[in-house]
């Protein structure tokens, strides 16, 4: 008796894995796909940089990005400040640096924000059609009627402007993106016959939601987010531009550069380098993007 | 169904979403904020005046009250009376709306054309040299931030080369005669050239800048498009009926691969919109951008909701226009 | 050394590869064909046989990431194989013209398809698009059994399987070609359709005289249109006769295996499969590509793929156990 467990247990371990070899398979195809692109290799390489940047930012500079130092203001790159000094005597490549931080929680907290609230009411219009589906839909289109930045912009000066206001209004933006894709699985999914058949069961409507919408979701969200990560970066970037944003001494890239635009004529470094990040950054994410959506588009697999 | 029907359709959907997005403008700008009237008066002004400015603004009624004189006033195009410069809103909004009209104008026309046809030689000859220097081209201008992009342009050509204006429509020693507020068509129609080339030379710099990512992201669509198109069925019917390469190209696939451009082109409209408010600000162009910008920073609420109804309003309208189109391209979506 | 069978079309040991991430797939591996003025050929095989890429061979239709790299093909006295582009698009849709298996898909979705064929009657006639070429265009219509007033201005997606098939045949035998070639273009149809498109070219080729290639996995469509049958396997022809006797009299081990699979009216005995399965293209079995799944194979047949032979008058196999007799009947 002994004996014949053990090779039950063995067996369902080699079962196990055995079912899982198609999705193993076709997670072994996507690397290899991945691998291959160079575009998409090289966008998250960058991306890895950046992550790696905002991490060991204090590894990185021996300078507080907020200390001002009036001695040293408006230095042009040198050996001492690489990126040079603003006019605070504040050294730009620290600033640059640590405004990587602000960057990867700007854009965790608003994908975390937008995702919830989108998936949400995208799966509950999505699954329960009708009306409600009818009424939310609306409700979407209506936040969509906006160009973006501008909703965005007044939301934040009316909630007031600071870092936290930014990411709240650029999530209030973005979260109609995943309403589509929530609605859209959830349509897809309702109408499949095994949905039929656990109902009959007694699944009742919250489990079929949580247990088989969401999953079936997770996949498209994760790619439009990568594909949304750019403009996260750049929206933000326009709102600390006008101020609207993280307010200072806070380091973000894009009040960075807002700061230097008075001194753009004779003191081109402060405006130009926190450009170049952002530039970078997003182009990291834009090359990643494309290059998943190249991956999972399933005639060009072949 | 016909395409009449379902331009009606669009018009009464339109107007719902309008009246939806009034409520939402109303909704951040009247309920969400701190009290507007501090702002403006300051802290230590005393309670009399203060009383009697939100008497003035209409702020001591009831919201729902609040709301509905609001519709009204929507209704009646009136948005109230700007905090800061004392005139009605709406006589501000035609003064500034024009420029703005102007400029994204002048930016989807650099947009469109260069976008399409780099993205169709791009997809004809996919792989060699315009092909890679049309999507490096591309990949950028979807990366860069427009405000960054503004300001190096500005450095280079302005301050270095001194080859295109700092800023602004025209230059001070220019008077336009004001027709419809556009300043290229006026001076057209008025046959006063100075004033035209001295205003296509200011709107130059901006045109680019603004038109710059949208030119890129319809670019990478229209190729995307075009090499999907190319691979499909009747394309090899055309080909084996014998028609040239061109007549391929120009009459079957473009008119089909254009189809999910014109989405595109629209989408590009609300950014171009948004990216004119940051590159109005940076060239110091006159517009609603700026207009709204600088009323955000004073808290100027009755210019901030009508310059966003407003805008809103033409957005949706780009929209519908858009939807039409596609709807008249695409025999298939009438249905 | 080129052999010229017939005096309409001659494929000489046709070689035609694609490039793919797998590998390359040898598509055709030396097809040789052939077909004489108004006949009706029919190409039979299972799917992934060549029988398409045959076809688009003939046309010049092969493009990246596949090429031809082997063979030619001669039409009339034209080489096809060595001629450029701009000749070639003078005798597509004017000497040689293509229906497909979906005709829905094969038409452009935003074009009227009375402009569809309008174009491909302008073309032949040189002629620019105006009233006379519409004129073109309804009697065209007619002749295809549709109401041409209702047809003329309709879209692809509002026309049925059916409807828009007998709009390609408008528009292909709008020029009357010399040759028709005609892939799998009742496959995606309902059976009753299927049998009204068959009659419908049947009765017309008839009147214009065109000579047809007929592709198809369907024994029973082949046999019912078509004089002389060629089968295909894993991108070689292996039998060549007319459809008697195809039917009657098969040789090769393949086209017996395939109509032994085929149920007939009045057949007592069991429905047989071939064994085996179809072989991957991208590393073929050497030599005769059936020879994995042949009874009779021998290890001769491992080496080479087998000439072809003519075993009796008009009728050709590519196989090892008829080679002797073929040698004999080609020498005496």
């Amino acid at each position: 008796m002994e004996k014949v467990k053990n090779i039950t247990q063995n067996g369902k371990i080699k079962l196990f894995f055995k079912q899982r070899e198609p999705i193993l398979e076709d997670w072994k195809h996507t690397f290899y796909l991945w691998k291959s692109t160079p575009l998409a290799m090289i966008g998250t390489v960058i991306i890895l940089i950046f992550l790696s940047i905002a991490i060991f930012a204090p590894l990185l500079t021996s300078y507080n990005p907020t200390a001002q130092n009036m001695n040293e203001r408006l230095l042009p790159p040198n050996s001492q400040h690489i990126f040079g000094t603003d006019q605070y005597g504040r050294d730009v490549y620290s600033r640059v640096v640590y405004g990587a931080r602000v960057e990867v929680w700007i854009i965790f907290i608003v994908s975390i924000i937008s995702i919830t609230i989108g998936i949400v009411v995208g799966i509950i219009a999505g699954y329960f059609g009708g009306v409600t589906d009818e009424v939310l839909m609306r409700i979407t289109d209506m936040f969509l009627a906006f160009p973006r930045l501008i909703l965005a912009m007044v939301l934040t000066a009316a909630l007031g402007p600071n870092l936290t206001n930014t990411m709240i209004a650029i999530a209030l933006v973005d979260w109609t993106i995943y309403a589509r894709l929530g609605r859209a699985e959830a349509m897809k999914v309702k109408s499949q016959p095994y949905i039929e058949a656990i109902r009959a069961i007694g699944a009742n409507d919250l489990r079929i939601i949580v247990f088989h919408v969401l999953p079936m979701s997770i996949s498209p969200v994760i790619v439009q987010l990568t594909l949304r990560m750019g403009t996260i970066i750049l929206t933000a970037a326009g709102l600390g531009f006008l101020g609207l944003g993280a307010q200072p001494p806070t380091p973000e890239w894009g009040a960075i550069v807002s700061d230097g635009r008075s001194y753009l004529v004779n003191h081109w470094w402060i405006t130009t380098f926190p450009g170049i990040a952002i530039a970078i950054v997003v182009l990291g994410f834009n090359l990643l993007g494309d290059g998943i959506r190249d991956i999972l588009d399933p005639r060009l697999r072949r | 169904m016909k395409l009449g029907t379902y331009i009606l359709k669009r018009i009464f959907l339109m107007l719902v979403v309008m009246l939806g997005v009034a409520t939402i403008v109303f909704f951040i700008t009247r309920v969400i904020p701190a009290d507007p009237v501090g702002a403006i008066l300051g802290g230590n002004a005393p309670i009399e005046r203060v009383d009697e400015m939100r008497h003035q603004l209409g702020l001591d009624k009831p919201i729902l009250l609040q709301f509905i004189d609001y519709l009204k006033g929507i209704v009646h195009a009136d948005f109230g009376i700007s905090l800061k410069s004392n005139r009605p809103v709406l006589i501000d909004i035609i003064n500034y709306f024009p420029a703005t009209i102007e400029l994204a104008v002048a930016s989807m026309i650099f947009a469109v054309v260069v976008g399409v046809v780099l993205g169709v030689f791009s997809a004809i000859y996919r792989n060699k040299s315009i092909d890679h220097f049309s999507r490096i081209f591309s990949i950028l201008g979807v990366s860069m931030p427009v405000f960054w992009l503004g300001l190096l342009l500005l450095f280079l050509f302005y301050y270095q080369l001194d080859w295109f204006p700092g800023g602004g429509r025209h230059n001070l020693f220019i008077f336009p005669t004001h027709v419809t507020g556009l300043l290229l068509l006026d001076s057209i129609v008025t046959r006063d050239w100075a004033t035209f080339w001295n205003g296509l030379h200011h709107i130059i710099l901006p045109a680019f800048v603004l038109g710059y990512a949208s030119a890129a992201s319809i670019s990478r669509i229209m190729r995307a498009s075009m090499l999907d198109i190319l691979r499909q069925d009747f394309i090899r019917t055309a080909k084996s009926k014998g028609l040239s390469k061109r007549l391929i190209i120009y009459r079957h696939a473009l008119k089909n691969a254009l189809i999910p451009v014109v989405t595109v082109i629209g989408l590009s409209f609300g950014s171009l919109l948004s990216g004119a408010v940051l590159t109005e600000t940076i060239f110091s162009w006159p517009g609603l951008g700026r207009y709204i910008v600088n009323a955000l920073l004073v808290l100027d609420y009755p210019a901030v909701t009508g310059g966003t109804l407003f805008i809103a309003f033409i957005y949706s309208l780009a929209n519908l226009i858009v939807d039409i189109s596609y709807a008249a391209l695409d025999p298939r979506m009438r249905a | 050394m080129k052999k010229v069978r017939g005096n309409l079309l001659n494929i000489n040991k046709l070689k035609v590869v694609f490039y793919t991430y797998r590998g390359i797939i040898k598509a055709l591996n030396g097809v040789e064909l052939w077909m004489n003025k108004g006949e009706r050929l029919g190409i039979v095989g299972e799917t992934g046989c060549g029988k398409s890429v045959t076809a688009l061979s003939i046309m010049g239709l092969i493009e990246q990431p596949g090429e031809i790299i082997e063979g030619d093909i001669l039409f009339g006295d034209k080489l096809l194989t060595s001629m450029k582009e701009a000749s070639l698009i003078n005798i597509r849709g004017k000497e040689i013209s293509m229906i497909f298996q979906e005709p829905n898909a094969a038409l452009n979705p935003v074009m009227k398809v009375g402009f569809q064929i309008a174009e491909s009657i302008s073309k032949v006639k040189n002629k620019k698009i105006g009233k006379e070429v519409y004129a073109e265009v309804r009697r065209m219509l007619e002749i295809a059994g549709l109401d041409w007033e209702r047809t003329i201005n309709l879209y692809p997606h509002e026309l049925s399987g059916g409807m828009a098939q007998r709009v390609m045949i408008a528009m292909a035998l709008s020029s009357n070609p010399k040759l028709l070639i005609a892939d799998e273009p009742t496959s995606a149809l309902d059976v009753t359709i299927q049998a009204q498109i068959l009659e419908l070219l049947d009765e017309l080729v008839k009147k214009l005289g065109n000579a047809v290639i007929l592709i198809t996995h369907n024994m029973g469509v082949a046999a019912e249109f078509c004089d002389k049958m060629a089968v295909m396997y894993a991108g070689n022809m292996v039998e060549y006769a007319r459809t008697t006797n195809i039917f009657e009299n098969p040789h090769h081990p393949y086209t017996r295996g395939l109509l032994k699979a085929v149920p007939k009216i009045g057949r007592t005995d069991e429905l047989q499969s071939i064994r085996g399965i179809v072989p991957d293209l991208v590393n073929p079995p050497s030599g005769c590509r059936f020879h994995p799944r042949c009874k009779h194979a021998m290890d001769i047949c491992r080496k080479d793929f087998p000439p072809l032979v003519e075993i009796k008058p008009d009728h050709y196999v590519a196989c090892y156990l008829y080679w002797k007799e073929g040698i004999k009947n080609a020498n005496s």
